[in-house]
Order: structure tokens, then sequence, then C-alpha cells
């Protein structure tokens, strides 16, 4: 039977980031409203 | 119809106008290209998703202040976000190396702390204790001379004129009195190191 010399991947293809960090981002995006004044924006975060 | 079916540009067009589910659900569709790409170039899960982490707060940043030009491409727009991100990273960490703790390499190969233990304090201690006695036990003259020369750190000639006698008489004692002291260990082989 033929050798497979090839390498496999590294990177598996089912890698993830942590579930805390999306579980951030969606917290802090329902935080998070940025208001528009003429051409400056401020940004609120809701506690 | 489920969040799950409709594609990126409604997706984001519905978060924009308020629908945060929309933006879970982009974060679901392509986490996996985006963080494997990050992860490639990288090669650190913690700061991986550090990258990652940026890469959405900026996103967000970006839709919720309506700043975002939808052409159809959110996930090459969120790539090239984090691609940026990666730059930023290198050319920080170009500045301040970054050590990392593995099996080979160890950071306290190259850091070491030379302040004494407190063991070799008390060692230390102890040892100067001991060679105050034997120097009590030397005569006065020579006693003298040494205190003045190693504990006052006095020159010879300070040390001659404070005593009244001349530099050589001085040298003298201190040989002698260095002289006392070396037999006197040797012969209670007295153990006077650190």
């Amino acid at each position: 039977m033929a050798k497979i010399y090839s390498n496999k991947a590294k990177i598996p293809k089912t890698m993830k980031p942590k579930r805390e960090v999306v579980s951030f981002l969606l917290s802090y995006s329902k935080a998070l409203s940025v208001i528009k004044i003429e051409d400056k924006s401020f940004e609120i975060i809701v506690n | 119809m489920a969040n799950l079916e409709l594609p990126d540009a409604l997706l984001v067009k519905n978060y924009v106008a308020g629908n945060e589910n929309a933006l879970a659900t982009l974060i679901k569709r392509h986490e996996s290209k985006i963080y494997g790409f990050i992860y490639s170039k990288i090669s650190d899960r913690d700061i991986s998703d550090d990258i990652f982490q940026d890469t959405f707060i900026k996103v967000i940043k970006t839709l919720k202040s309506s700043s975002y030009n939808e052409e159809g491409k959110f996930l090459a727009w969120v790539m090239r976000i984090s691609h940026n991100l990666i730059i930023d990273h290198y050319r920080k960490t170009k500045k301040m190396p970054l050590f990392r703790e593995t099996e080979e390499f160890s950071i306290f190969s190259i850091m070491s702390d030379d302040s004494p233990t407190i063991e070799n304090k008390i060692i230390l201690d102890q040892v100067e204790e001991d060679l105050k006695k034997l120097i009590e036990k030397l005569p006065a003259d020579q006693k003298e001379v040494l205190v003045m020369r190693i504990y006052q750190d006095m020159s010879f000639k300070e040390i001659s004129e404070l005593t009244g006698v001349s530099i050589n008489t001085a040298l003298g004692r201190m040989r002698y009195a260095l002289m006392n002291l070396r037999k006197v260990i040797e012969k209670h082989q007295i153990i006077l190191t650190n």
C-alpha cells in the first residue's frame, strides 16, 4: 500500500473561539449604543 | 424565516435595525472561518481569542454607527479587519518580543533573581556574627586597625594619623590581624562561607 507522506493539517477545521468570547461580544453588542450628532459619534455602554 | 437561512446582507440589515439575534447568527456562521484564519497566523489560542474579540468589537461599532456600506461581502470585510489586527499584533510584539513558557524553553533560564534568599541572609548574618566574635579576640592594636579598615572603610593614611603610628606599622598590624584570624579559623575549623 502506498505511503502517504503529506502532513496532516495542523489547524483543525472546527476551531472556534471560546464560548466566553462570543458571549462577551453578544452582551457588549446589547449594551452598546452609538449616537451620531452631526459629524461626531458617541458610544454609550449600558450597565 | 429563521435567521439561519437568511443571507449575510439581510442579517446585517436586521442587526443594524436592532435585531441582536442577527449578530449571534453572523458570528455562529463565520466564527470557525475567521478564528481559523487568525489562528493560522498567530498559532496561539489566547491571542487568537483576543484578536477575534477585537475584530468583532470593531464590527459591532461600525455597524451600530451605521458607517458600514453593505456590498454583500460581510465575511471579506470582517476578514480584512482581523487581518489588520493581526498585523498590529505583530508590530507590537516586534517592539516587545513575547516569550512563552514551553517544555523546551523556560523564561526563568534568562531571568534570574540575584537577591539572596532568606536562608542565605540567615547564613550571612551568622557568618558576620562569628567573624565579629573572632575579631574581638584579636590583640587590641590589630583589632583597631582591622575595624577601621574593613568596617569604617578608612585608608591606611587616615588610620596611621588617627592611631599615631606610621602607615607601615598600620599595614603590618592589618597583616598580623588577618594572619591571626586565619589561624584561629583553621584551628577551630570554622566555616565562614555563604
